[in-house]
């Protein structure tokens, strides 16, 4: 593929972060995964910070990676940056070039509906809109219940026997959407209805990468509580 | 490796929609021989809906077989399976800059952009100015550089002919210019670079079934035109 390892992997390397946000925890996943050594970096005042749960690229501060003088945003971006910069290290993204699509794919579907639908129950101005919000979301879970089948090929994980970039990209919802599961009382992640993710992820979790980082559940419950003013956060 | 990789190639596009000719021209960069399959989005073929059962929408490649959608994930494909005249930069940094300056584009300036369509008065200039404060980024990157990709046509490029050819063509049913060149003389060099490589010349839709086409889809829609 000619992808060059151009950059001087002993610069110094900064995380800008928040520890409720799943996309700053996708960085941190990425980065222990290939056993780099960082400087993680807190912002400051999280609760009032627009930037915690805001997909949108232009108004996001975090998570910013500062590698050497260079800095990196976008959590997808970063990942892959990293994927490309260490290359010791177990790959995030496959070889294949069509497998790489599918990955690509996946994690854009994951930010564009499910990230949205997440984002859609907690501030539903109504029923009707939660409901709508809930039931786009259980559609979600359906098709990557699918997506995991073809992806992982019978092995643990969507990366096949380790963790990759859809197992990134989605695994860092899944303390979003325990947090939903909660407020709302719908198990988006089921042993009947979703076999296949409830078992992955308790893998996830389980994983030496995610592990140390994964935000504490009743943490982000009391987070939600504080940061979503509307009435299922009561 | 290199041997059976440009058989069977087809795309699923439609000759006006910006995010199907961005991947007509990098399979022309890059010498690709491909079949077009121009698509109806009001009639959906069972093809389309087969090929992309999740979205349902075009542009989608086929590869042997395989489907692959997401016009920004098809072009990273493209560069990925054929690396001749690469799209992308090849340092890691350059990439994450220019994958970020992609979105932006994307998922920014269009989004702004289609806020304009079917608003008068008031509401039509504020979502002028909006899309104009976004566009003052982009003409930013552009000083010094003959394209964003930098001395040669790259990734950014091909995803920003949608300002190029589509936005900057829509002056006339807006009512307003949109990327005055006083106000963006940078954007308006690099348009004349990009009309200058061929590819991009002939990939894009040509000027006036173009006009002809967006006027008689406002009319359709009953769209104002100020």
């Amino acid at each position: 593929m000619g992808l060059v390892n151009g950059s001087n992997n002993d610069e110094y390397v900064r995380l800008l972060g928040a520890w409720p946000s799943p996309f700053v925890l996708r960085t941190r996943i990425a980065l222990n995964l290939k056993r780099i050594a960082y400087e993680y970096l807190e912002e400051e005042d999280t609760l009032n910070s627009e930037s915690v749960l805001n997909y949108n690229p232009v108004h996001k501060q975090i998570p910013i990676l500062i590698h050497g003088n260079k800095p990196i945003r976008e959590s997808l971006n970063i990942v892959m940056y990293v994927d490309e910069t260490w290359l010791s290290g177990p790959p995030i993204l496959p070889s294949d070039p069509f497998d790489r699509a599918v990955a690509r794919f996946w994690d854009v579907y994951i930010d564009e509906h499910c990230f949205t639908s997440i984002n859609g129950v907690a501030v539903a101005k109504d029923e009707e809109e939660r409901k709508a919000a809930i039931a786009k979301l259980e559609q979600c879970m359906a098709l990557l219940e699918e997506t995991f089948q073809e992806c992982s090929k019978g092995r643990g994980f969507f990366g096949g026997d380790n963790i990759g970039f859809i197992d990134i990209g989605f695994g860092s919802m899944l303390g979003p959407l325990k947090v939903l599961e909660k407020f709302t009382g719908v198990k988006f992640i089921h042993p009947e209805n979703t076999p296949n993710l409830f078992d992955w992820a308790d893998r996830f979790y389980a994983h030496e990468a995610v592990k140390p980082v994964m935000p504490d559940i009743e943490k982000l419950v009391e987070f939600a509580k504080l940061k979503f003013n509307t009435s299922i956060f009561k | 490796m290199a041997e059976s990789r440009s058989e069977e190639v087809k795309l699923l596009g439609m000759w006006v929609s910006p995010f199907s000719r961005r991947i007509e021209i990098a399979l022309t960069l890059k010498g690709v021989p491909y079949e077009f399959s121009e698509q109806d989005i009001t009639n959906k073929s069972s093809l389309l809906l087969q090929l992309n059962p999740v979205h349902k929408m075009i542009p989608v490649l086929v590869h042997n077989g395989k489907p692959i959608s997401e016009s920004l994930v098809i072009l990273e494909y493209i560069d990925d399976t054929w690396p001749n005249n690469p799209i992308l930069p090849q340092d890691p940094y350059d990439r994450a800059m220019a994958r970020f300056w992609a979105k932006f584009v994307d998922q920014q300036i269009y989004v702004a952009a289609m806020k304009m369509v079917g608003k008068i008065g008031e509401e039509r200039d504020a979502a002028v100015e909006a899309t104009r404060d976004l566009l003052k980024l982009l003409e930013k990157e552009l000083v010094g550089k003959d394209f964003l990709g930098g001395t040669s046509l790259g990734f950014v490029d091909i995803v920003a002919t949608l300002v190029a050819f589509w936005l900057m063509r829509t002056d006339e049913i807006i009512g307003v210019k949109i990327v005055p060149v006083e106000m963006f003389p940078e954007i308006h060099r690099w348009v004349k670079n990009l009309l200058q490589n061929d590819v991009v010349k002939n990939c894009i839709p040509p000027e006036d079934e173009h006009l002809k086409y967006i006027k008689a889809r406002m009319d359709s829609l009953k769209i104002k035109s100020v």
